[in-house]
C-alpha cells in the first residue's frame, strides 16, 4: 500500500471544519509524547491544560476572560489574514492601546462620571489604530513590507511602554516599582456577571464576532478583502483598490488589539505594569488561523487557546511543568493545522487503488456542448 | 588611546554584525530558491539554546556551535515538511516556527538560565591580538571570520557554480525548472536546511559570544532584523555584508551611548534604535528604487507543486 | 526502417477525467508528424508522457526499436528527445547563455558553450545574442532559444508544442525552414498544433485526438482544413452569422494620445495609442504576445492608471480620470486574457464573481451590503443565457472548464448591455464549441450597437470578426486598416515591428497562413 496525495477538484468542505480538529487532537497526542520524552509528566501536563479547565466551572470565568482578548485581536486580523494584510504588529497595537487608554485614565484619574470609561476605551481603539496606520502608510506609499514593519513596532512598542511606566506614568506613591496608579472605579471595566471575573470585554468579543462576521460575508467591503486575499488582479479588475484594503485591514486589526489592550488594563490588570504584554498579540495569530479566519470559528478557536493559558497556569504549580510548555503547545497547534489543511485540498489516496476512480464523462460531452 | 578605543568600537561593530550577517545569509539562500521562512528569529532561538546547553555539558563551545547548526536545521526541516511536502502556506508556517523556536527554546533553557559557559573566544594566539590595530584584525571569535568567509562562499555559489544556478532558476521559475528536468522541491528542502544551519549558527552567536549565557528571547527580534537585510541587499551578498555591519553600528551606537549614559535620551530610545533604523531603511530602499520588485526571486512565496 | 518512436496503448488518468486513452502511433525518422486536437484532447499530456514529465499509467513506448522507460526529462533527453514547450521554460531574469545551459545535463565550459551556441545558430540561419537577458527579447527569439537548447544535444526526435501561436507569420515561415531542414537531416518532429493551414503546408502525416483518444490518422495534403477541423471536433463545424450586412453607426469609444510608462519588472509602455471605435463595429487589434496588450486592456478598462496620459471618451463623456467602477457605470466592460484570477475568483461562487464586476450596472449591491439574491437570479440568467455547464449560480466559478468558464465571464459582460466591450483573447484556450458560441455573441453584441475591441493573437479570428485592425508592437499602435483589403504579409511585418525589419529580406508570402473564415 502506498499512500500519496491528489488534488480535489473542489476544496473540501467536511475538512474546512475537520481539520482545526484534527490539529487540536494530534497536538494532545504528540503533546503528551513529546513532554514524556524531555522527562515531563507528559499526559499529566495534556489533562491538566486541556481537559481539567473543562471540567472544573471554576476555571470557566477564567477561560471566558482570557479567550475575549485573543478573541478580539484574533477578529480584527482575520479581515487582514483574507485580504493577504499580514499585520503581525498586533501585540505592540495591543500595547499602544492599553497605553492609550491609560493617558486618558491618567489624565482623568482626580475626576468622576459614566463618560470616563467609554473615553479611555475610545483612546484604546484610537491608539491601536494609529499605530496600525504606520505600516499602512508605509505598505502603500512605500510598498514598505508589512510584515517586517509592524512586528518591528512591536518591540518599539514595548519600549515605549518600559520607558512610560519607568519615567513619566510612574506611581510617585508605588515603592519605585515601575507601575501606574491603580485605576478608579470610574475607569474600571464592570463585571457583568457580579461575583466572578467575568467582564464587559467577554460580551464585547461576542458581539463583535457577530458584526465582523456581517461585516465579511454581506457588505461590499468584506467581499472585496476576500477577493483581495483570493485573487489580487481579480479585485483591480473588480474596481477595488489595494491601498484601501490594506488600509481596511491594518485599521480594524489595529484597532481591535487596541481595544484588546485597554480592555484589558481597564480590566484584569486595573493598571498598567510592564508585565503587561501577555504575547496575545502574537497567539491571537494562531487563534484567527485555528478559526479558519471564520468569526464563530474564531470564538472557539480562541476557547481553546485560552484552556492553554488557564490549565498551563495550573500545570505550573501542579506538575511543575515551565510556563514556557504554553508557547509549545500553542505552536504545536498551528504546525498540525497548517499540516492538516493539506486534507482541505487534496486527498490521500492508496496508490494501488487510485486507478479505479470514476471517470467523469467531461472529455465526451466537451465536444457536444457546440452552439445550439 | 584614542585608537585603542576605536578599535574596541569596530571590534563591537563586528560582533554585533556577525550574526545577522550568518542569518541572513542563510536567508537569502533560502529566498533565492523562491522560499519565504520567517521562522530565522526561532531557528536562531534553538540554535541559541543548543549552543548553549552543548557547549555546558561539554566543555566545548566548538561543539555547542556546531550542534546549533543541527537542532536549527532539524526545526528548519519542520518548515521544509510543511511548506513543501504539504504545500502550506510560507508565511503562516514561517511564524508558527518562530512561535514555536521561542517556545521550545526557553522550555529546553529553563534549566541553564543564571549560569555560564566558556565563552567562543579569538582564535588566533593574543601575540598577534596584542597591538591595538592587529587586534582589529586577529582578535575575534571564528565566527567573525566564518561569517565573512561564507558571504564569499555564497557569492561564489549563486554567481559560478551550476548547483547555485539551478537554485537560481528554481526560484525564478519553478515551472519552468521543473518542465526542464530540474527537482524543484529537493532543492528548496536543501536551501531550507541550509537557511536552518546559518541561523542557528547566528544564534549561537549570541549565547557563546556576546554573552556566554542563557535568556528566553536571548536573540531579542535579530532574527527578523536578518530578513530586513536580505530585503535591503536586494539578494545580493555583498551589499548583504555591508548591510549587517551597517545594523552592527546602529546596534554598537546603542551600546555605547547606554554604557556611557551618554545619551540625552531615554536608554529606551536608544532600545529602538536598530527596529526603527529597520524600518528606515526599509522605507529608503523601497522608495528610492523601483528595481526592488526586479531582484527579488520571481517565485518567491509561492508553492510549488508540479502540475498535471 | 524501424519507426523513431512508437507508442502502444498509452493510458493517463487523473481524478475525474481520463486525458489519455489508449493512445498508438508511430512517427518515422525523418518524418514531421502533426499531433492534432482542440484543447483538452490530451495531446499535452501525451507530449508530457513522451518526455518524461509525466508518467503513463499503462501503455508502451519504443524508441528506435527499443523499449524506452522514460521516467524524467532527463532520461528522455538521454534517448535523444528535445522538447520545445508552448509556455516556454524560461528564465526571465537570466542570460541566454544561462538559460541554455540550464536546459542541458552536461553543459560544457562556459566559452566552449557559447562557441557550440553560435555554431548551432549559424548553421541553421538563426539570429540570437547569448549574453542578452531573456526578459529583453522578443517571443521569436524566446523559441529560438528553446530551440537551440534543444538541437545542442543532437536529438533525433523533437516535439513543438503550439510553436506558432504566438509568432508572426513571418516568423513561422523562418520557424519551417528550419524544421525541414533539421527533418531531412533525419530528425523526426512531432508537432502539435491546432492550426490546420500550418500543418497543410508543414506535415507529412497527421494524427488527430478528440477526448483522449486517437480518432483519426490522414494525409493533411490531402485534406482540406474543414475536413480535418471536422475530424478534430468530432461534427460540423458552424459559421458565424450575421457578420456581413452590420452597419456602424456613430463613434462610441475614443483613445487619443494614451501613453502608460510600463510596470516594473518587465512590463511594455504604451506610447502615444489613438483609435476609435462605432457602434455596431468590432476594432481588432493584433499582435504579438508581451506587445502591450494586457497593459492596453488594463489602461482601457481603469486597472492601470498610474503614470497614464492622453484622453478616453465614451459616447462623448471624458472618462480618462475615473477608475474601474466609474468606467463601468460609463458603459465600459472588459474581459481580460486570463480567466482565472483575473476575470473571474476561482474560489468564489458564479453569483459572488456576477458582484465582482456586475454590481454597478445590474444593482447587485447597495449601499454597501451585497445583494445576495439579485446576484444569484443575475448569475442564474447568464448560465442559462449561454448555455453554461454549472451546477448553478452558487458552483465554483474554479470547477467549470475552460470553454464554460469563458463563457459565463463573456456573458456577465455582455448581460450588462455594455456601450464598449473590451476583450484580449476571448477563444483562447477553449474547445471548438465554446469559441463559436462566443465569436457569436461578440457579432450579435456588435450587431445590437455596441462598440467592440477585440485583442487577440489569433489572426484567422481577428480576421473573421474584425471590420477594422490594427497591430500592437512593443506598446505603439499602428493606423486602423480596412479588413476588406488589408493583407497578412503587411499585418505579419507590422507584428515583427522592429525585429522583423532586422531580418533578412523574409517577405516571401507566408504560405503557411491564409484568411480563412472558419
Amino acid at each position: 500500500m502506498v499512500l500519496r496525495l491528489e488534488a480535489r477538484r473542489e476544496p473540501s468542505t467536511l475538512m474546512v471544519f475537520a481539520s482545526p480538529a484534527i490539529a487540536v487532537v494530534t497536538t494532545l497526542v504528540v503533546g503528551a509524547a513529546l513532554f514524556t520524552l524531555l522527562g515531563y509528566d507528559g499526559i499529566g501536563a495534556v489533562m491538566k491544560i486541556f481537559v481539567e479547565p473543562l471540567f472544573n466551572p471554576y476555571r470557566w470565568q477564567d477561560l471566558l476572560v482570557k479567550a475575549a482578548p485573543l478573541a478580539m485581536i484574533a477578529l480584527g486580523l482575520s479581515i487582514g489574514f483574507r485580504a493577504n494584510v499580514w499585520n503581525i504588529g498586533a501585540e505592540g497595537q495591543y500595547v499602544v492601546g492599553g497605553l492609550a487608554g491609560t493617558g486618558v485614565a491618567l489624565l482623568t484619574y482626580e475626576m468622576s462620571g459614566y463618560w470616563i470609561l467609554p473615553a479611555m476605551i475610545l483612546a484604546g481603539i484610537l491608539g491601536g489604530m494609529a499605530y496600525a496606520a504606520v505600516p499602512a502608510v508605509l505598505k502603500t506609499r512605500f510598498s514598505v513590507n508589512e510584515i517586517l514593519s509592524s512586528l518591528m513596532l512591536n518591540y518599539v512598542a514595548l519600549q515605549l511602554l518600559y520607558y512610560l511606566t519607568r519615567g513619566p506614568w510612574k506611581d510617585p506613591e508605588g515603592f519605585n516599582f515601575p507601575q501606574t496608579v491603580l485605576f478608579t472605579d470610574w475607569q474600571t471595566l464592570p463585571k457583568v456577571v457580579p461575583g466572578t471575573l467575568i467582564h464587559l470585554g467577554v460580551p464585547i468579543a461576542g458581539v463583535l464576532a457577530l458584526v465582523i462576521w456581517f461585516l465579511v460575508v454581506r457588505t461590499v467591503a468584506g467581499f472585496q478583502m476576500r477577493v483581495f486575499g483570493m485573487a489580487p488582479m481579480a479585485a483591480r479588475y473588480g474596481g477595488f483598490q489595494e491601498s484601501r484594503t490594506v488600509w481596511t485591514a491594518m485599521l480594524i486589526g489595529g484597532g481591535l488589539a487596541g481595544l484588546a489592550g485597554v480592555l484589558e488594563a481597564a480590566g484584569p490588570f486595573g493598571q498598567m505594569t510592564p508585565g503587561f504584554p501577555t504575547g496575545y498579540g502574537y497567539t491571537a495569530i494562531i487563534v484567527a488561523f485555528l478559526g479558519r479566519l471564520h468569526p464563530f470559528g474564531i470564538l472557539m478557536a480562541a476557547l481553546v487557546l485560552a484552556l492553554t493559558y488557564v490549565g498551563g497556569e495550573s500545570a505550573q504549580t501542579a506538575i511543575r511543568l515551565p510556563s514556557a510548555a504554553v508557547g509549545v503547545f500553542q505552536a504545536m497547534m498551528l504546525f498540525f493545522l497548517l499540516a492538516a489543511d493539506v486534507l482541505v485540498r487534496y486527498r490521500v489516496v492508496n496508490r494501488t487503488t487510485a486507478r479505479s476512480q470514476r471517470v467523469s464523462s467531461e472529455p465526451a460531452t466537451r465536444n457536444t456542448e457546440r452552439a445550439a | 588611546m584614542n585608537a585603542a578605543i576605536l578599535v574596541s568600537i569596530l571590534m563591537t561593530v563586528a560582533a554585533a554584525a556577525t550574526p545577522l550577517l550568518l542569518a541572513a545569509l542563510g536567508e537569502l539562500v533560502v529566498e533565492k530558491s523562491g522560499v519565504l521562512n520567517l521562522g530565522v528569529e526561532g531557528m536562531m532561538l534553538i540554535g541559541a539554546v543548543t549552543a548553549f546547553a552543548v557547549s555546558v555539558t561539554t566543555g566545548s563551545p566548538a561543539l555547542g556551535a556546531i550542534a546549533s547548526m543541527v537542532t536549527a536545521a532539524a526545526a528548519s526541516g519542520i518548515f521544509a515538511a510543511l511548506t513543501l511536502g504539504l504545500a502550506s502556506n510560507q508565511v503562516a508556517t514561517g511564524l508558527a516556527l518562530t512561535i514555536f523556536g521561542t517556545g521550545i527554546s526557553a522550555l529546553a533553557g529553563a534549566p541553564y538560565v543564571g549560569i555560564t559557559t566558556t565563552r567562543l573566544g579569538p582564535i588566533f594566539p593574543d601575540a598577534l591580538a596584542d597591538d591595538p590595530y592587529w587586534r582589529l584584525i586577529f582578535g575575534h571569535s571564528p565566527l567573525v571570520y566564518i561569517a565573512l568567509l561564507m558571504t564569499l562562499a555564497v557569492w561564489w555559489f549563486l554567481k559560478h557554480s551550476r548547483s547555485g544556478l539551478i537554485l537560481r532558476a528554481v526560484g525564478e521559475s519553478d515551472d519552468a525548472a521543473h518542465s526542464i528536468g530540474y527537482p524543484v522541491l529537493k532543492v528548496r528542502a536543501l536551501a531550507i536546511l541550509f537557511g536552518g544551519a546559518m541561523a542557528g549558527l547566528a544564534g549561537s552567536f549570541y549565547s557563546l559570544v556576546v554573552t556566554p549565557m542563557w535568556a528566553e528571547r536571548l536573540t531579542a527580534g535579530r532574527g527578523w532584523i536578518a530578513i530586513a537585510l536580505v530585503v535591503f541587499a536586494s539578494w545580493r551578498p555583498g551589499r548583504l555584508a555591508a548591510g549587517a555591519y551597517l545594523f552592527g553600528a546602529v546596534i554598537t551606537l546603542e551600546l555605547q551611548a547606554k554604557a556611557a549614559g551618554l545619551s540625552a535620551l531615554a536608554p529606551e530610545f536608544m532600545s529602538s534604535l536598530p527596529y526603527l533604523a529597520t524600518i528606515a531603511v526599509l522605507v529608503m530602499i523601497s522608495a528610492g528604487r523601483r528595481s526592488i520588485k526586479n531582484a527579488a526571486p520571481a517565485c518567491l512565496g509561492k508553492p510549488f507543486r508540479a502540475s498535471a | 526502417m524501424l519507426p523513431r518512436i512508437e507508442l502502444l496503448g498509452i493510458t493517463k488518468r487523473f481524478p475525474g477525467v481520463l486525458a489519455n486513452d489508449a493512445i498508438s502511433f508511430a512517427v518515422q525518422p525523418g518524418e514531421i508528424h502533426a499531433l492534432l486536437g482542440e484543447n483538452g484532447a490530451g495531446k499535452s499530456t501525451l507530449v508530457k508522457i513522451i518526455y518524461g514529465v509525466l508518467q503513463a499509467d499503462s501503455g508502451q513506448i519504443t524508441f528506435d526499436g527499443r523499449e524506452a522507460q522514460v521516467g524524467s526529462p532527463r532520461e528522455a533527453r538521454a534517448l535523444g528527445i528535445g522538447m520545445v514547450f508552448q509556455h516556454f521554460s524560461l528564465f526571465e531574469a537570466m542570460t541566454v547563455l544561462e538559460n541554455i545551459a540550464l536546459g542541458m545535463d552536461h553543459p560544457p565550459a562556459r566559452r566552449q558553450l557559447e562557441a557550440e551556441v553560435r555554431r548551432v545558430l549559424d548553421s541553421y540561419n538563426l539570429a540570437l545574442d547569448p549574453h542578452r537577458d531573456v526578459h529583453t527579447l522578443s517571443v521569436g527569439e524566446r523559441q529560438r532559444i528553446e530551440i537551440v537548447r534543444a538541437l545542442l544535444q543532437k536529438p533525433k526526435l523533437l516535439i513543438m508544442d503550439e510553436p506558432t501561436s504566438v509568432l508572426t507569420p513571418q516568423e513561422v515561415e523562418e520557424l519551417f525552414k528550419t524544421l525541414r531542414q533539421l527533418a531531412s537531416e533525419g530528425c523526426s518532429i512531432l508537432y502539435i498544433s491546432h492550426k490546420l493551414e500550418e500543418i497543410k503546408a508543414l506535415c507529412d502525416r497527421a494524427t488527430i485526438m478528440r477526448g483522449g483518444r486517437v480518432v483519426a490518422t490522414c494525409d493533411p495534403a490531402k485534406e482540406t482544413a474543414r475536413s480535418m477541423a471536422e475530424m478534430m471536433i468530432g461534427g460540423n463545424l458552424k459559421d458565424i452569422e450575421g457578420r456581413d450586412g452590420r452597419t456602424v453607426g456613430q463613434v462610441r469609444f475614443t483613445v487619443e494620445n494614451l501613453s502608460v510608462p510600463g510596470e516594473p519588472p518587465f512590463g511594455t509602455s504604451l506610447n502615444d495609442i489613438s483609435f476609435e471605435v462605432s457602434a455596431g463595429e468590432i476594432f481588432g487589434i493584433a499582435g504579438v504576445a508581451g506587445n502591450g496588450q494586457n497593459e492596453l486592456l488594463a489602461a482601457l478598462s481603469g486597472e492601470q492608471r498610474r503614470g497614464m496620459r492622453g484622453r478616453i471618451v465614451i459616447d462623448g463623456r471624458d472618462i480618462t480620470d475615473t477608475g474601474v467602477t466609474g468606467r463601468r457605470r460609463a458603459g465600459l466592460s472588459s474581459v481580460p486574457e486570463e480567466r482565472n484570477g483575473h476575470a473571474a475568483v476561482p474560489g468564489m461562487s458564479l453569483a459572488e464573481n456576477a458582484i465582482l464586476s456586475a454590481r454597478t450596472r445590474k444593482a447587485l449591491a447597495a449601499k454597501g451590503l451585497l445583494r445576495r439574491s439579485a446576484a444569484r437570479e443575475f448569475a442564474s440568467s447568464v448560465i442559462s443565457a449561454f448555455s453554461v455547464k454549472a451546477t448553478g449560480a452558487r458552483g465554483m466559478a474554479g470547477s467549470l472548464s475552460g470553454g464554460n468558464l469563458q463563457k459565463y465571464v463573456m456573458g456577465r459582460e455582455i448581460m450588462q448591455e455594455p456601450a464598449v466591450l473590451l476583450v484580449a483573447q476571448p477563444t483562447w484556450g477553449v474547445d471548438a464549441g465554446a469559441a463559436s458560441f462566443i465569436r457569436q455573441a461578440m457579432v450579435d453584441l456588435a450587431a445590437s450597437g455596441s462598440a467592440i475591441v477585440l485583442i487577440s493573437q489569433d489572426l484567422d479570428e481577428l480576421l473573421a470578426l474584425s471590420d477594422r485592425i490594427a497591430v500592437i508592437n512593443e506598446g505603439h499602435l499602428s493606423a486602423a486598416m480596412d479588413i476588406a483589403t488589408v493583407s497578412i504579409e503587411e499585418l505579419g511585418l507590422l507584428m515583427g515591428g522592429v525585429h522583423g525589419k532586422k531580418k533578412p529580406a523574409s517577405a516571401a508570402p507566408a504560405e503557411g497562413i491564409t484568411h480563412h473564415g472558419a
